[in-house]
């Protein structure tokens, strides 16, 4: 059943994130660090201590992402559609999904002690 | 002026006449000309026309027992093993004093380059050794030059014992800067954030003050406190004969929480399905992390650490640190320690431009508080937080009171309630090793990013000293996470009142205090701390101080890049300015070039991961042969 269930999030992730409109991912990298998301997110968008999670390189749903930046219920500051359009967010989600994976813990010694 | 019709005379005009003259042939056994003149030869003073030719109402320009030897006594019976100072002539007779007198050894003058450097260091000294040092500063410059520092101590609850100079008496201090180095009330700069000061007029009652004050300073709450040495009690001689008594030093038992109070919080905790722990300045020694320790076997319970203090170790099965929002919300009684922000704790507090507030406990959750910060309160510093809504509150110190806790808890514990807590154990150390196993996978990412992650920088480090008997003396997240912390030195806490420029220094004080015990010192250090003050550096070169320092270099005042970020987004502005003003950068600061313009070895600056473990164990071998080393990592924002 979980597994199912884990089947269908993911097909729903993929398919939201098909959805996104289509982006520019290295203009995309420039805006995440230009307008400041790196700031709370790290420069690989793999989140910062406190600050804010991780983004990449599995994104949340295009639609949500745009939803919680023009309307944060946390602590995120609000990024209207008057500071960062429709169009470069498009690119910004363009750029989280362009990042890569990290290798698996098991495979990077310093993490297993 | 009246005073120019005066003949010249010695402070205060102690010895002067025959009386006085006597004195001397008595104690030297040679007459005073003969000293001025041998005093003249060893080039202390300049010959003049008057010298040469005393006239025959000869002045006493020498003396044998200055007030500051009398000072030294005392601070050496008051046990300092190090004084740590950046010179002042409002001071100049205490400092002659300890290096001539007292021998230069405990305490040992350390030279700093800065007051907020000194007192810093106090504040790192004293978190690992349990005690103050003596700081020494002018009472003026120097304390204005302090004053964050000892903010930042009182509000950690550090204890530094502060002595400064100033000269009350206007008739004899020196026209000019002594002028302007001179008040009426040397103490009232940091009245508001010190728990006692005073202005000594007599070698006795200097004495009794300082007793007094270290006493206090080392009572919990711990605090700094200062004690003005007035120059002209510094270097008037003592009378012959005047023997000024060293009162005896005996310490407050530190103030335990009432017995009552202790009896009803035990059975909350005991009865409680879900009690949860929150430590934040509880250990303030050993026995606080062993008490904490065990209070929590007994309940098995739920621990969070603030790091406020090494209250905890990172990896015992009850800690929930990592997983703290949903172990509060979870919680039906929440005991907090030392907790400096109780109800931010327990509230979820936005920073949005109409702030709300919500809390994020059950609505009928029990809080309990100890903390002796209720026991010496001040109201202009508005550090004691927001007034969070408590079912029982102590005013006691949380690691003294430990020990009765643990009894009442083991006494009201019956044979089946032992097994349902067994099984609270269980169910915990499952979910504190699910969230070590996520937070390794957070470490993983960006992990061979440039620059360089702050979860790889401290893994690297982590990589070359986990075999060695390391303390980290600075505070650092990731650490946190990931490092295996058992024991109380390794781990010191924070700034208290979160004033930049603690960082380096109290990471070298809290070195100088590893030192004899053979301890690896290790430091990340932020480079907009650094840089407030970076002279320590050569404190730790001078004086060989074995230190390793590594640079979380992300070029920038981090945080204040944030909340300028905030504040456009905020105003729906231009977004792409945030880092006008905040950052360090164009041009970046060459940490390794900085470090070795002071005599301290320096590596870096490095941007890819690969090379940082092998520059860390070159530094390494520095710092094994007794000196400071600084790597310059070149990081991720966080």
């Amino acid at each position: 059943m979980k597994f199912a269930l884990g089947i269908l999030f993911t097909t729903s992730l993929l398919m939201a994130q098909n959805a996104a409109p289509a982006g520019d991912a290295e203009h995309g990298r420039k805006l995440f660090e230009s307008d400041g998301c790196y700031q709370c997110h790290g420069r690989e968008a793999q989140g910062g201590l406190g600050t804010g999670p991780r983004l990449a390189p599995k994104p949340i749903p295009y639609v949500a992402i745009q939803k919680y930046i023009r309307q944060p219920t946390g602590q995120m500051p609000p990024y209207t559609a008057k500071v960062l359009n429709d169009k470069d967010l498009a690119d910004i989600y363009a750029f989280l999904v362009s990042r890569k994976a990290p290798p698996p813990v098991k495979d990077i010694p310093l993490l297993n002690n | 002026m009246s005073s120019s019709k005066k003949p010249p005379v010695g402070r205060r005009g102690f010895l002067k006449g025959a009386a006085g003259a006597a004195a001397l042939v008595a104690s030297t056994g040679k007459p005073v000309a003969a000293q001025q003149a041998e005093t003249a030869r060893n080039g202390t003073a300049p010959i003049t026309t008057q010298e040469k030719d005393p006239a025959t109402n000869v002045e006493v320009l020498t003396a044998d027992r200055p007030g500051s030897d009398f000072m030294v006594d005392v601070i050496k019976a008051l046990g300092f093993e190090y004084i740590f100072a950046n010179p002042g002539s409002s001071f100049r007779g205490l400092h002659e004093s300890v290096i001539n007198y007292g021998g230069n050894k405990s305490p040992e003058f350390l030279t700093c380059c800065h007051e907020e450097s000194s007192v810093a260091m106090g504040h790192g000294y004293a978190k690992i050794e349990g005690k103050p040092v003596c700081v020494l500063a002018h009472g003026t410059v120097g304390l204005q030059h302090a004053s964050m520092a000892v903010y930042n101590a009182y509000v950690d609850r550090a204890p530094v014992f502060m002595i400064i100079g100033n000269t009350l008496d206007a008739e004899t201090r020196r026209p000019g800067v002594e002028w302007a180095h001179s008040v009426q009330d040397a103490g009232i700069l940091v009245r508001d954030f010190t728990k006692f000061d005073d202005c000594p007029l007599s070698l006795q009652h200097f004495a009794e003050s300082a007793v007094r004050a270290y006493k206090f300073a080392t009572t919990p709450p711990t605090m700094p406190v200062l004690l003005v040495a007035d120059g002209d009690l510094q270097e008037t001689p003592m009378k012959p004969g005047e023997k000024p008594h060293m009162p005896k030093m005996t310490w407050d038992a530190p103030p335990q929480g009432d017995t009552g109070a202790v009896m009803e919080t035990a059975r909350m905790l005991v009865n409680a399905e879900s009690p949860v722990i929150i430590a934040d300045r509880c250990a303030r020694t050993p026995a606080g992390l062993k008490n904490l320790t065990e209070l929590a076997d007994t309940l098995q319970c739920a621990v969070i650490n603030q790091y406020g203090r090494m209250n905890f170790p990172s990896r015992h099965p009850l800690n929930q640190t990592e997983r703290a929002g949903a172990a509060i919300r979870d919680a039906d009684v929440i005991l907090g320690l030392e907790v400096w922000d109780f109800w931010g704790t327990v509230n979820n507090f936005r920073d949005q431009l109409h702030r709300t507030s919500r809390p994020i406990t059950k609505a009928n959750a029990k809080m309990i508080a100890i903390s002796a910060t209720d026991l010496n309160t001040r109201s202009n510093y508005q550090d004691f937080q927001r007034f969070p809504d408590l079912d029982v509150s102590m005013a006691a110190d949380s690691e003294a009171t430990l020990p009765a806790l643990i009894e009442a808890c083991r006494k009201l514990i019956t044979t089946d309630r032992k097994s349902a807590l067994e099984a609270r154990r269980k169910k915990l150390g499952e979910l504190a090793k699910e969230a070590h196993d996520k937070m390794l996978v957070d470490a993983s990412y960006a992990w061979d990013a440039s620059p360089i992650s702050t979860a790889r920088m401290a893994m690297e480090l982590y990589g070359q000293i986990k075999g060695r008997d390391w303390s980290l003396v600075s505070n650092n997240a990731w650490p946190q996470r990931l490092w295996n912390f058992d024991k109380h030195y390794q781990y010191i806490g924070g700034a208290g009142g979160a004033g930049v420029g603690y960082g380096s220094p109290a990471a070298v004080g809290a070195a100088v205090a590893n030192k004899k015990y053979g301890r690896l010192s290790v430091n990340i250090q932020n480079d907009g701390d650094l840089m407030y003050a970076p002279g320590v550096l050569w404190t730790q070169a001078h004086h060989k101080i074995p230190l390793l320092t590594v640079m979380h270099n992300n070029r920038a005042y981090h945080q204040e890049v944030m909340h300028l970020q905030r504040m456009a987004n905020r105003h729906q502005r231009d977004i792409t300015t945030a880092e006008i003003g905040t950052t360090i950068k164009n041009p970046n600061i060459d940490y390794a070039a900085l470090a070795r313009s002071m005599g301290v070895h320096g590596e870096g600056p490095i941007t890819d991961p690969k090379d940082l473990g092998p520059a860390i164990a070159r530094a390494l071998e520095v710092v094994d042969r007794g000196e400071p080393a600084l790597v310059d990592a070149v990081t991720q924002p966080r």
